[in-house]
């Protein structure tokens, strides 16, 4: 999230589209009945079902599922041609007024550069054309051809609303309905929040969804304003902090990322991501990516990361490609990888397409299972009849099983979608011999290290030196650890613009990411982290909810990233001139010496407004990106793709050009192509989905969530099942083009008919929570059905738009 | 019988318990405060989060014995946090199940080993995984490791074995897990967030 759970109580219109956060995120859903009720807020929601959220609103549009860029193209479309566009945020805080190289074009859906073999883009003539001083060039007036905002004009101009209706099967004047309560936020006192979860993030296309809505949000002026932004609800409680430190195959913590092999010397890595600014007076504050990385090593291997060996660069792998779980189960399935653990995570039932995870779960040597309970993954090579119909004796992986502790059994922070580090304290011993996992994580490792130091082996280097200061060196204590991504000074700190003066003495914690220094005189684990643990303490674990200015901002409530600041670019919540556009939500302001006010400032804290200081202080630009030059891989800006299994034969934006049919840049595996369903075999659009009562795979586990929703089902409309013959409670097969679920209909009326492309467009709901363990009656995976193929930028697989049959079982 | 905001928290917010009570015709603030307080005056307050979604709710868990060494703690109430500034004390139907959770019959209680084509499971011991799973790792990477591409690049990296991370466990958690893993090369690496 940009902004946080009880911020959004500050906004005068909710956009709920890609999530049902009433009964995914009940509890934080509650912040926007208060804006509702205390700020006349209109909800609007857009989602394939008339889901609880839907009931909840002013104003509900039924989609097609995979259609969003369309639906917020055309959005985007309608504020353009209707000048509902807040126009002095635009200009000075977008790059709207960036020109475009001459050789930037889109044609029939795709962009230049593309490598029809490859499946890929060269980006080199999406760049901004640049001045003789390495600057981007501007045009004040938004009036030149090639100009960001002409380029978004013309590109958009195709999402008409009859295009919309042909696209989403929205009838055209619900969509025009939509986009007029949306449009009443371009006014400067009048906010938005955009609330999204998976309903965005599992499509092939899905990061450009996102984006579509942030240049939504950036052409309304709502983007670091309370009551505004672009809010990633989430999955699981802490999906966020796990991100943030950067458990990803590509990723360091605090979005710093591994290099690639042809960054062969540190000097190269560096200069690739600190980013020199591309305006006069720019921040670009990943010019301090140095600092960042060098703390970072120093954290991890100590006084064998020096300035002679490139602080211990040779350390870290090199990527080739990029290492995704879609990747790894295909390695798998290859027979490429021998070894696999599994710490919390079930992948036989959370990845797409079970048939072919299971397969490749069978060919490894060992898996490694550590988790607080009896997993379908754990038990993947036992034959549960239908649900897992596998041969154990032809299965020749070992399986070893840990049992770890639960949240109630342990002290810790988890971060929430917020970016609140709230740190929790154990009220329990574990059952049985269960352990934390930070024990089970140091016993494997003082392990392998005891064996290398020992018998030697492959480059023992970087897991013999690997700092490992912890009192008990078999299990590091959580505030131990907390300390250790937080910070600290190995020699004084002091002042760069007073020498004399020590910000942190040798052997304190840092109080933030601003002393971290690339000489080695600092270590953080996790630079964005830095100042969650500082001297005077466990910042996370402060309780004081007083909110001094009533507007939600808590500070003293646990701890945000970065700096404790609880809305992400908030200097933009002011005009130019450092006056916010609304004082009622006021969150900072100039005041004629600096930035103050009820959050912690975005920006330098003496930057006069004067001096044009952008504030997406992230960014090279200074401004946020409406239009991105890189960065992407599939375009500068989103374009409509089908999802690679769609009840329609060709995409209506692009009929003639079947390279523009799906995301043409996402990774498609040999032999997945050809599993894709076609619209003659699998008629009807489908999607997963959760219950209110239910999280994920867990709570099967859960006897009184089980007692609340004992049975699996799918959720089809009244006119698909006249015409099938299905009652509610008929048993039924869904067959997609990888397996089959049998379970029972419910045919309710929130899944009504849409007319797609001059067709009748039935789908599908696919609830996920039912497996072969648990309390709950056993049932199917639900992603025995999904395909395997992931978004094209971030790999996330396609489960929330895909193909089915349906029939009377 | 007057209740401050926390009592009257620890009495009401039991909700099925609490209803139930009142339908048997008590009056209700006494009867309420001398059933429920009676059973939580003897435990130990607690907090923490729901570790189900990202919401983050606050929860106070109340456990008997008073966390003193050789008393084994045991947990016998959850409820909503009333100071938590997001949740103020209400939890959704999956929080509210969380003790459940935490005493399911399908937590695991010891460590297990599944032999190459077996149909069960052998209770092993913590010493004899630790010692199996760190030499397998070792043998693995001792023969996959990659030190270097075929035309001379420095890659030091291990793609033989992989690790999917969890998305609940702590950030304490998944820091050192990130240190051990990557220091032994690993690139095959996600968590939860990847899907
Ligand atoms: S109680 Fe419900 S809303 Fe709150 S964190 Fe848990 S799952 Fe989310």
């Amino acid at each position: 999230m940009t902004n946080h759970w009880t911020d959004i109580k500050n906004a005068d219109v909710v956009l709920i589209m890609g999530g049902n956060a009433a009964e995914a995120h009940p509890c934080g859903f509650k912040w926007v009945t208060e804006a509702k009720h205390h700020n006349k807020a209109k909800l609007v929601v857009v989602d394939p079902r008339f889901t609880r959220s839907a009931a909840m609103s002013d104003y509900y549009a039924p989609i097609r599922v995979g259609t969003d860029i369309a639906f917020l193209g055309g959005i985007i479309n309608y504020l353009l041609a209707n000048d509902k566009i807040q126009h002095e945020y635009v200009k000075a805080y977008t790059n709207a007024s960036f020109v475009v190289n001459a050789s930037y074009k889109c044609e029939d859906g795709i962009f230049c550069g593309y490598d029809e073999a490859k499946r890929k883009y060269d980006n080199k003539d999406w760049a901004y054309e640049l001045d003789k001083d390495g600057f981007a060039v501007v045009d004040e007036t938004m009036q030149h051809e090639r100009c960001v905002m002409q380029i978004i004009k013309r590109h958009y101009s195709r999402y008409t609303p009859e295009m919309v209706e042909t696209i989403c099967g929205t009838p055209k004047a619900a969509f025009l309905k939509v986009c007029e309560m949306i449009a009443t936020t371009s006014r400067p006192d009048r906010v938005m929040t955009i609330m999204y979860a998976l309903g965005w993030t599992q499509h092939s296309q899905g990061s450009q969804m996102i984006r579509t809505g942030a240049m939504v949000q950036l052409l309304l002026g709502n983007i670091g304003l309370a009551g505004g932004g672009m809010n990633a609800l989430r999955g699981h409680s802490n999906i966020q902090g796990l991100t943030d430190l950067g458990l990803l195959s590509n990723l360091l913590p605090g979005y710093m990322t591994l290099p690639g092999q042809s960054e062969q010397k540190i000097e190269d890595y560096l200069a690739k991501r600190a980013l020199k600014p591309l305006r006069p007076n720019q921040m670009s504050y990943w010019q301090n990516y140095p600092k960042f990385f060098v703390s970072f090593q120093k954290a991890w291997w100590g006084k064998a990361a020096t300035a002679e060996n490139q602080w211990a660069y040779d350390y870290l792998p090199k990527l080739d490609k990029g290492y995704d779980v879609l990747q790894a189960f295909e390695m798998m399935h290859q027979g490429k990888i021998n070894g696999y653990l599994c710490q919390g995570f079930n992948p036989v039932a959370s990845f797409p397409n079970k048939a072919k995870i299971v397969g490749a779960l069978s060919k490894l040597k060992f898996l490694v299972i550590i988790d607080p309970l009896a997993t379908e993954t754990s038990e993947f090579w036992q034959n549960f009849g239908p649900y897992n119909d596998v041969k154990p004796e032809e299965i020749q992986t070992e399986v070893l099983r840990l049992p770890s502790t639960c949240f109630a059994e342990e002290d810790g922070s988890l971060t929430n979608s917020g970016r609140w580090l709230q740190w929790h304290w154990k009220g329990a011993e574990p059952p049985g011999e269960a352990k934390a996992d930070p024990e089970i994580m140091a016993e494997i490792f003082t392990r392998v290290r005891a064996l290398y130091q020992k018998d030697q082996g492959a480059f023992p280097d970087p897991i013999v030196n690997l700092t490992w200061p912890y009192r008990n060196p078999k299990f590091p204590s959580p505030e131990e650890l907390a300390m250790e991504f937080s910070g600290k000074a190995l020699a004084d700190v002091t002042d760069p613009k007073d020498p004399t003066k020590v910000l942190a003495k040798a052997g304190e914690q840092v109080a933030g990411f601003a002393q971290l220094r690339d000489d080695g005189s600092t270590s953080c684990g996790c630079w964005i982290y830095s100042g969650s643990w500082t001297q005077a303490g466990n910042q996370m674990a402060r309780r004081d909810n007083a909110d001094p200015f009533g507007i939600g901002q808590t500070l003293n409530w646990a701890w945000a990233w970065p700096a404790n600041r609880r809305i992400l670019y908030n200097r933009a919540s002011a005009d130019p001139a450092g006056k916010p556009w609304n004082a009622k939500r006021k969150l900072v302001a100039w005041t004629g010496e600096k930035w103050a006010g009820s959050d912690i400032p975005d920006m330098r804290p003496d930057a006069k407004p004067e001096e044009g200081v952008g504030p997406f202080i992230m960014t090279a630009e200074g401004v946020a990106k409406l239009f991105v030059p890189s960065g992407m891989v599939d375009g500068p800006l989103p374009e409509h793709y089908e999802p690679f299994e769609s009840p329609l034969a060709t995409n209506p934006l692009n009929p003639k050009n079947a390279k523009a049919f799906a995301n043409p840049a996402a990774r498609v595996f040999k032999g997945d192509m050809e599993q894709f369903g076609k619209p003659d075999k699998f008629p009807y659009a489908a999607t997963t989905y959760r219950l209110t009562e239910h999280f994920h795979y867990w709570t099967k586990h859960v006897h009184d969530n089980a007692v609340a929703q004992p049975q699996q089902f799918v959720e089809i409309g009244e006119e698909l099942a006249a015409a099938k013959g299905i009652r509610n409670g008929d048993k039924v097969r869904v067959t997609s083009n990888r397996g089959k679920i049998e379970t029972v209909a419910v045919v309710t009326k929130r899944i009504r008919t849409i007319t797609c492309d001059g067709k009748k467009v039935f789908q599908v709901g696919i609830p996920i929570h039912w497996g072969f363990k648990g309390v709950a009656q056993r049932g199917y995976i639900a992603n025995t059905l999904t395909p395997f193929v992931g978004d094209a930028n971030t790999q996330t697989p396609e489960f929330k738009a895909f193909t089915v049959n349906i029939e009377k079982a | 019988m007057d209740m401050n905001r926390r009592q009257f928290f620890k009495v009401c917010s039991a909700g099925i318990g609490g209803s139930s009570i009142a339908a048997l015709g008590f009056s209700v603030k006494p009867a309420l405060a001398e059933a429920r307080n009676f059973k939580l005056a003897r435990t130990t307050e607690t907090r923490n989060t729901c570790p189900y979604c990202s919401v983050g709710c606050g929860i106070i868990m109340y456990s008997l014995g008073d966390k003193s060494k050789n008393v084994k703690a045991e947990i016998i109430h959850i409820e909503g946090d009333p100071d938590h500034p997001v949740n103020r004390g209400t939890l959704c139907p999956k929080g509210a199940g969380l003790m459940g959770f935490i005493h399911s019959e399908n937590r695991l209680k010891h460590p297990e080993y599944r032999a190459p084509g077996s149909k069960e499971w052998k209770r092993i011991s913590w010493d004899e995984a630790f010692g199996k799973i760190a030499k397998l790792m070792k043998d693995d990477r001792d023969k996959n490791f990659v030190a270097k591409t075929d035309d001379g690049l420095t890659v030091n990296r291990w793609l033989t074995t992989g690790f999917l991370a969890a998305s609940a466990s702590s950030n304490e958690s998944g820091y050192i897990t990130h240190k051990v893993v990557r220091s032994m090369g690993m690139l095959v690496f996600d968590n939860q967030a990847r899907v």
